[in-house]
């Protein structure tokens, strides 16, 4: 009976696939969809419990784990050793790596779909390079300028500042391509431009101040790392990431029908103005936390959604979630690769993501090329 | 015959539960004594120098990437730049306790170094006679061997008031005029300004920094190069073909100006001796002032 019940059930599971492949085929990919965000999930859980098992120490996530359980193992200095390794600095290493890839990876897929440009990030609200001048502005002047702001929030006032920085370059760009109500995306495109070269000037100016020493912090976070991971980290950017990460699938049908153009999406009585703010204000606090915690991380947020879209297709019900988790689960593998391969030093994350996720999505794109019709 | 071993198993138990009586006693005496010094992580090209110096390097277990010399110390594990630790890596080569050079970090990676019970004792790091010695008391109090610390303090101070005693003993009207350039990149010249170690061994060598009065490194431009009318110009050995540097030079627009190039005055020397300010700062001079004078 139980085997005859397995057998079916092995059916059931196979004909479902079937049919989802034949739906695929046809041009329905819900059912693929739904397949790959489950599949996605156990990858990305997979992923964060690789990452607290793996490390440049021999400290075994097991033995500390049996330590604890057990009151009478008193091995000392190397238990505690341990766990700081486990707890303190592999799994808020891996939470917030997976908050970073998510938010990063979702941030691009909302803003392809609301630019309906596919080389969109958030680069074009001004997030990026407000950021990075202020993190600049912080490593440069420190211990002079801005030193008693330093000196108020320690540690934390590089990522406020790049946070503060994105934040505000953001709002000055809304500003600017805002009228009467209406946010032109045209405008906002352009002016980003010309605001992020007002920015790069400003960052220039920053860089041309900067000793040898401020200079090799400079360009150590422009290539981004989750060396700083701690759970004060987390408990300030995380809530920030995720509460915007929970906001974005409420934009996926908005984003739907932006596809077929604003006029079209508003006709079908989509609040446009309201998608564009929400999303905006989305992306810039997801993005700016991301960054204020990590430096520069490229390429997640525009081969993730990519790989999707050819993998689920556009529908943004599914490719938003999606991009989260595989997000989340690529950065978490990168940086698993920066901290062992030239172990005990640790190579910047953003060459990771940057040097595995360039040719491969190169190579996707060679691939489907008569697909994209390239 | 046959008591004999529950005997000896006894006595391990005895042993055993004598040993686990005085682990809290011995868990105590390390909190009074500051720091168990039995493995360490060296940071920093100086405080590495100075710890083979005092000859305490059996304790050495690992070291940064700016920590090259004695050539030993390469063997060492490389824990990375020294402003750009990794504290699982740092902790995956089980220190009992971390030497740093100021400016070693990031502060979050050292936080939770001290987290994880790895103390870790920071060495300043001034471009002055002082500055060495501080250097070398400071290791010597961390690691405890305050007498070698003191033969070494004593010598070295002696060594650096001979080398420096040597140097100002030059009247003023032959002191040349050294530019030290960090980086010669497509015709940019990044120059050392005051405040930096190039600038600490200039003077300490009697030398005149021709680069002037700003802060830190900053690329000059063509004219204050002119101005500047350097003697020498100083550069860190960087491998490569020392005539190309110096057809570099006497090529470029401005540096072609000046006396050093008209005299093809270019001296290369290795960045950690010249710039260390370690035990090697008073050959250093040396070798400066003979190849600045001697040639």
């Amino acid at each position: 009976m139980a085997y005859q019940q397995a057998a079916d059930g092995e059916r059931g599971l196979m004909r479902f696939f079937e049919r989802a492949m034949s739906e695929y085929r046809d041009g329905d990919r819900t059912r693929i969809a739904r397949i790959a965000i489950v599949a996605l999930l156990a990858a990305a859980v997979f992923s964060i419990l690789m990452s607290i098992t793996t490390g440049a120490s021999d400290a075994s996530v097991i033995d500390v784990l049996r330590a604890m359980a057990d009151p009478n193992a008193a091995d000392g200095a190397m238990s505690t050793r341990d766990r700081i390794i486990v707890f303190d600095i592999r799994l808020p290493r891996a939470l917030l790596g997976f908050l970073i890839g998510a938010a990063l990876a979702v941030s691009g897929a909302v803003m392809q779909g609301l630019f309906r440009n596919p080389l969109a990030d958030p680069g074009l609200i001004g997030v990026s390079s407000g950021a990075s001048l202020g993190a600049v502005t912080v490593i440069v002047l420190g211990t002079s300028m801005v030193a008693p702001v330093v000196a108020m929030f320690g540690s934390f006032a590089l990522p406020l500042a790049a946070f503060a920085g994105g934040l505000v370059s953001t709002v000055i760009l809304y500003r600017v391509a805002t009228q009467g109500g209406q946010t032109s995306v045209a405008t906002m495109l352009l002016a980003g431009i010309a605001l992020g070269a007002l920015a790069m000037a400003l960052t220039g100016i920053l860089i041309f101040m900067a000793d040898d020493k401020q200079l090799r912090d400079l360009t150590f976070w422009s290539m981004g790392s989750l060396a700083g991971a701690t759970w004060a980290k987390i408990a300030t950017a995380g809530p920030i990431m995720a509460a915007s990460l929970l906001l974005m699938p409420f934009l996926a049908r908005g984003l739907n029908a932006m596809a077929l153009g604003e006029a079209a999406a508003f006709h079908m009585g989509v609040p446009v103005q309201r998608l564009k703010n929400v999303a905006i204000v989305g992306v810039a606090a997801a993005t700016g936390a991301a960054v204020a915690v990590s430096g520069g991380i490229g390429f997640v947020g525009i081969v993730v959604p990519h790989l999707l879209r050819l993998a689920i297709g556009p529908d943004h019900r599914a490719l938003l979630p999606a991009s989260a988790l595989l997000g989340g689960t690529l950065l978490i593998g990168a940086d698993m690769l920066a901290r062992t391969v030239v172990a005990p030093a640790e190579l910047p994350i953003g060459i990771i993501t940057a040097a595995v996720g360039g040719p491969f999505f190169l190579w996707i794109l060679l691939r489907n090329r008569a697909r994209l019709g390239m | 015959m046959r008591s004999s071993p529950s005997i000896s198993s006894r006595l391990g138990t005895l042993a055993l539960t004598a040993a686990l009586a005085l682990l809290p006693l011995v868990s105590h005496a390390e909190e009074a004594k500051p720091v168990d010094t039995s493995r360490i992580v060296s940071i920093g090209g100086a405080v590495t120098e100075i710890v083979y110096a005092l000859g305490e390097e059996k304790r050495l277990i690992a070291r940064d990437s700016t920590s090259l010399y004695p050539p030993e110390a390469l063997k060492l594990p490389d824990v990375g730049y020294m402003r750009q630790l990794s504290p699982e890596g740092v902790l995956a080569t089980n220190p009992t306790a971390i030497l740093a050079i100021e400016g070693s970090g990031p502060p979050d990676a050292l936080a939770v170094l001290k987290s994880a019970s790895v103390p870790v004792a920071m060495v300043p790091d001034k471009f002055s006679r002082d500055g060495i010695l501080e250097k070398i008391d400071t290791i010597g109090a961390v690691l405890h061997v305050e007498d070698k610390a003191k033969t070494l303090h004593d010598s070295v101070a002696a060594d650096l008031d001979k080398a420096i005693a040597a140097a100002e003993a030059r009247p003023q009207a032959e002191r040349k005029r050294v530019l030290f350039i960090l980086s010669l990149q497509n015709g940019k010249v990044m120059a050392s300004g005051t405040g930096t170690a190039a600038d600490g061994i200039i003077r300490l060598s009697g030398l005149v920094n021709a680069a002037g009065d700003f802060p830190g490194y900053k690329a000059m431009t063509d004219e204050a190069i002119v101005e500047a009318k350097p003697d020498v110009i100083l550069m860190m050995e960087r491998g490569g073909n020392h005539d190309a540097t110096v057809q570099e030079i006497v090529a470029h627009p401005a540096l072609g100006l000046t006396p050093a190039a008209v005299h093809k005055a270019v001296i290369r020397m290795d960045g950690l001796h010249l710039l260390g300010f370690g035990p090697r700062t008073a050959s250093a001079i040396r070798d400066l002032i003979a190849r600045v004078y001697g040639g």
